[in-house]
């Protein structure tokens, strides 16, 4: 059985003049111990999504409609207390920027000990014992030392990885990773993946890995989720998705990537821009800008449907 | 020596140190010394017309000290820079300052910060041509902010909107075409798309070598980006903790990196079409600026490092037909 299901999921953020959809239908689902990549462009919906799971919808967004299911069960609109509790101990949570999801008046000891002991029942002392392993899990040297040391200590990818031993402290069996590696050098984004993947392994967590860069989801992810204006353009096996993209878009995305392997004199540019969220175009959101769009792309919108080894929204691949 | 053979600009020995001691009070009472940053250490570089140098290296490595030494943000503390055969930093502080001004221009990485959201886009492109002087008729002027707009593939109706109306890619043209208005001949480019998403980096960057093509400018590139960089180099520059490591044509570096920080870099990126596997991750962290290991100071991370790279600095050599700073490479152990 999946450990996550995400059913016709639809956010909206309501405003003066209507009502703004941004994520738009969305379904998919994670596997216990599966790495699934969402990568998109700004603005399309991949954050949104992940804050919709973790619970933490910025008001005055909303789920309108649709659900969202952790082992079954509905965790879309339970009360902020219960889902307090789902938060750390069922999903971890590891966000871009490391210097402001760790609090800076406290040690970094004493917030995995304050999340370890918020979600399993342990002594301070054994927390503390739990906390230096997971130090030293996360290859922080001097662990026994470095756990009374504060934020501004450490180095960005030091502090990276304090971040991922907070959001594994109590075991969750999802995390949800959102741009975990954007803010670092390429260098040490090479060592947070290799410890995210490392780990994860190890406990049997799934991962919801959210970034632009399509280089970190071809070397962590299983499958990956390509988003384009609210909705789901293009879903399967990252290395199908990859080689043998079938959606327009996907393909687009990969050939304005330059190559570090090969020399072109000119990168391929889809031409014009995201729509906005109040100017969503009629029928496929992408039509505009699609090189291959046909009647039917500005008349009706089309929902995934099964394209070669992946699943693509894309009337091409209608049989 | 012929205009033709001269490079349009020649950095020797740039250097710029900044001193981060703490206040005059605690260095007397804590008697803590004074503290020198040395963010760029003895640079040297050419850039020939109408070509481009990229310079990479990761965080905190003196790129973007760099590039404020080249415009002239920063004087250096020592070392020289000679634009088209004159003593830039002379010239900016004479009467001359303001040609040669007009000559240099730079793009920021940030198109959210570097326009001003109170003014009109035809004020932004249009104000160097009033500050230099060149172009004073109104009527004129606006026609001439128009041509600037759509040599970026902007519409000339877009300089009555303010920046806010504008996506990200669309403010980094504006940019573009603001550095672009006094004509320069060099522009300086602090990591232009990072900022960006991939399908709009691609617009920029397109858009950046068809203007070097049909204006023969010459840029100088930074970016923390290999990929970008061997799209848009000529030349790469890898530098570390303030100096220049490896100094090479874009198609050896590429093909034959030689100082172990360029391969290290390399292996770090990852390989797109191969899914699944794993980079090898550079081992360890660039080391505190403050206070940098002893002789070559890349020499904690180096799988080869002997006793000689911990004691005795590299100095930038020609080596096997590219600029590097190795003991390794220069006594042939790599």
């Amino acid at each position: 059985m999946s450990l996550l299901q995400v059913k016709n999921l639809v956010v909206e953020f309501p405003h003066r003049r209507g009502t703004l959809r941004a994520l738009d239908d969305i379904s998919f689902d994670i596997a216990p111990g599966e790495i699934l990549g969402v990568v998109g462009e700004s603005g399309a919906g991949k954050s949104l999504t992940g804050a919709s799971i973790i619970g933490l919808l910025e008001p005055p967004g909303r789920i309108a409609s649709g659900q969202i299911l952790l082992e079954g069960e509905r965790i879309d609109h339970l009360p902020h207390e219960k889902m307090r509790h789902i938060r750390g101990r069922k999903i971890g949570a590891i966000f871009q920027d490391p210097l402001t999801s760790l609090n800076p008046l406290y040690t970094v000891g004493r917030q995995l000990v304050e999340t370890i002991r918020a979600h399993l029942p342990v002594d301070a002392a054994e927390a503390r014992r739990q906390a230096i392993a997971l130090l030293e899990d996360t290859g922080i040297p001097a662990a026994a030392e470095r756990i009374d040391h504060y934020p501004h200590q450490f180095s960005g990818g030091m502090r990276q990885r304090v971040v991922i031993a907070l959001a594994l402290a109590a075991q969750p069996q999802l995390i949800v990773a959102d741009e975990p590696t954007t803010a670092l050098d390429v260098s040490i984004q090479a060592q947070i993946i290799q410890l995210l993947k490392r780990l994860c392994r190890e406990r049997g967590a799934a991962v919801m890995l959210i970034t632009h860069d399509m280089g970190v989801i071809a070397e962590t992810c299983d499958r990956v989720a390509v988003m384009y204006a609210g909705r789901i353009a293009e879903i399967g096996p990252v290395h199908e998705v990859i080689n043998r993209s079938a959606h327009p878009y996907t393909q687009g995305l990969m050939a304005a990537i330059p190559d570090i392997t090969e020399d072109r004199e000119r990168l391929h540019q889809i031409d014009g821009a995201m729509p906005r969220l109040n100017a969503i175009p009629p029928g496929c959101a992408y039509n505009p800008r699609c090189p291959r769009a046909f009647d039917r792309c500005t008349a009706q919108r089309p929902d995934l449907m099964n394209a070669g080894a992946t699943r693509a929204a894309c009337w091409l691949h209608d049989a | 020596m012929p205009d033709q053979a001269r490079p349009l600009v020649q950095a020797r020995d740039l250097a710029k140190t900044f001193d981060v001691s703490a206040p005059w009070l605690n260095r007397v009472l804590e008697r803590r010394p004074r503290q020198l940053l040395h963010a760029v250490d003895g640079v040297s570089f050419d850039i020939a017309k109408g070509k481009t140098l990229a310079l990479v290296g990761e965080s905190g490595c003196g790129k973007s000290t760099v590039a404020r030494l080249l415009v002239g943000l920063y004087e250096p503390t020592r070392g020289g820079l000679q634009f088209d055969g004159q003593d830039a930093h002379a010239a900016f502080k004479s009467s001359q300052g303001r040609a040669l001004r007009r000559r240099v221009q730079m793009i920021f990485q940030d198109p959210y910060a570097s326009l001003n959201p109170r003014w009109l886009v035809e004020d932004i492109v249009g104000e160097p041509l009033r500050e230099h002087g060149l172009i004073t008729d109104p009527a004129r002027l606006r026609e001439r902010v128009g041509e600037l707009l759509q040599s970026v593939g902007l519409s000339p109706l877009d300089m009555a909107k303010y920046p806010h109306q504008f996506s990200g890619g669309q403010r980094q043209r504006i940019s573009i075409a603001r550095a672009l208005a006094t004509e320069p001949e060099f522009l300086v480019c602090d990591e232009p798309t990072s900022a960006l998403d991939v399908s709009v980096q691609a617009q920029v960057l397109n858009i950046m070598k068809d203007l070097q093509r049909q204006q023969g400018l010459t840029y100088l590139f930074i970016s923390h980006n290999l990929a970008v960089v061997r799209h848009v180099s000529d030349e790469v520059g890898v530098m570390y903790l303030g100096r220049l490591v490896e100094l090479a044509d874009k198609h050896t570096l590429f093909a034959n990196p030689q100082h172990p920080y360029t391969r290290m870099l390399l292996d770090a990126i990852p390989k797109m079409h191969d899914t699944g596997k794993a980079r090898t991750p550079v081992q360890g962290e660039v080391p505190n600026p403050l206070n940098p290991p002893s002789g070559c100071a890349f020499n904690p991370r180096c799988p080869l490092a002997n006793d000689r790279c911990r004691t005795e600095r590299p100095q930038l050599l020609d080596l096997r037909g590219v600029k590097v700073a190795c003991h390794a490479v220069e006594e042939g152990r790599v």
